[in-house]
């Protein structure tokens, strides 16, 4: 399976997915410019986490006018696996492949932490491994993670059944203290409509490996590879 | 032509850097300022002919770029050296 991972311009963990897939996974994977207009016949597409264009004007906001989005654009309708990342969580949203916007972390602060978050739904490319309820302990590392919605998108995401992951406590419970940003609905990575475009703000990639303190983010990646 | 562009979270969206800066504010004792929003500012160039021109043109770049419309809501100021005319969108 071939993965590319797109870089913009102050994307930092590009070589953190490259390698959770191509050396952990051991899957063929290819970095794509975000000049480019085509993803090398990729099967998956990777928004990495960053700060693409040094978050001038707003978190994802001059990445979304890249050329290689209109591509991934097409990728995505045409049905095909994408995940966005913690920037490219905020790239997704500002392009209008999954709703919402983040807002500045509830107290201001850049949280650099691990947190728990559990599986909510296993029907998307991206959870199809894990078990439903199963809890995570995966990094994050953002200024601006506090999802918000108008109320209305928040019951329709809901209701459909596309928050996919939350920020709970180790036991599994959503809670207050466990939300680190002050989300809505304690919401850590949503899905769209038709499933196969996935956003989160939390760190799979860089938690692939013992060494650096956790697994668990595998399970995303083997997802998406062992169908 | 000038524009100025303000962009502000919108009422219903709460804004954390203005919730800790009016905190601020009230610890150094001024009790009478309630609210704090904070908010972006842009002043934009524009080569158009008109004050009408430039408000639809200023308008749409704020709508497409400048303001998220999923949290931010934002206000004209159309500049046509002198005659100032004021727009409210959100």
């Amino acid at each position: 399976m071939k993965f590319a991972v797109v870089v913009f311009p102050g994307s930092n963990c590009d070589h953190d997915a490259y390698h959770a897939v191509r050396h952990v996974c051991g899957q063929d994977a290819e970095f794509v410019w975000h000049k480019e207009t085509s993803l090398g016949g990729a099967d998956v597409v990777i928004l990495p986490g960053g700060f693409s264009h040094g978050d001038y004007l707003r978190t994802g906001a001059i990445a979304r006018f890249s050329p290689i989005m209109n591509t991934v654009r097409d990728f995505a309708e045409a049905g095909k696996p994408v995940i966005g990342i913690c920037n490219g969580f905020q790239i997704l949203m500002e392009c209008g492949l999954l709703p919402g916007a983040m807002l500045r972390n509830r107290d201001l602060q850049f949280h650099c932490e691990y947190v728990g978050i559990r599986v909510e739904h296993t029907d998307t490319p991206f959870t199809r491994r894990a078990v439903e309820g199963q809890v995570l302990r995966v990094p994050i590392a953002h200024g601006e993670g506090n999802y918000h919605a108008a109320p209305d998108v928040i019951a329709d995401l809901e209701a459909t059944r596309r928050v996919i992951f939350r920020y709970v406590t180790a036991g599994g419970d959503v809670t207050d203290e466990a939300n680190p940003n002050g989300s809505i609905n304690n919401i850590a990575g949503i899905c769209n409509e038709r499933r196969n475009v996935v956003g989160l703000m939390p760190h799979p990639e860089r938690a692939v490996e013992l060494v650096t303190g956790s697994t668990d983010g595998r399970v995303v990646f083997e997802s998406v590879i062992r169908q | 032509m000038k524009a100025r562009v303000f962009v502000t979270l919108k009422p219903s969206v709460f804004d954390p850097q203005g919730h800790t800066i009016v905190e601020a504010l009230h610890s150094l004792g001024h009790a009478k300022v309630s609210d704090v929003r904070q908010g972006k500012y842009f002043e934009l160039d524009l080569d158009v002919g008109s004050a009408s021109e430039a408000e639809a043109l200023a308008t749409e770049v704020s709508q497409s770029v400048l303001a998220n419309p999923v949290i931010e809501s934002f206000r004209l100021e159309i500049d046509d050296s002198g005659a100032e005319a004021k727009a409210d969108r959100s």
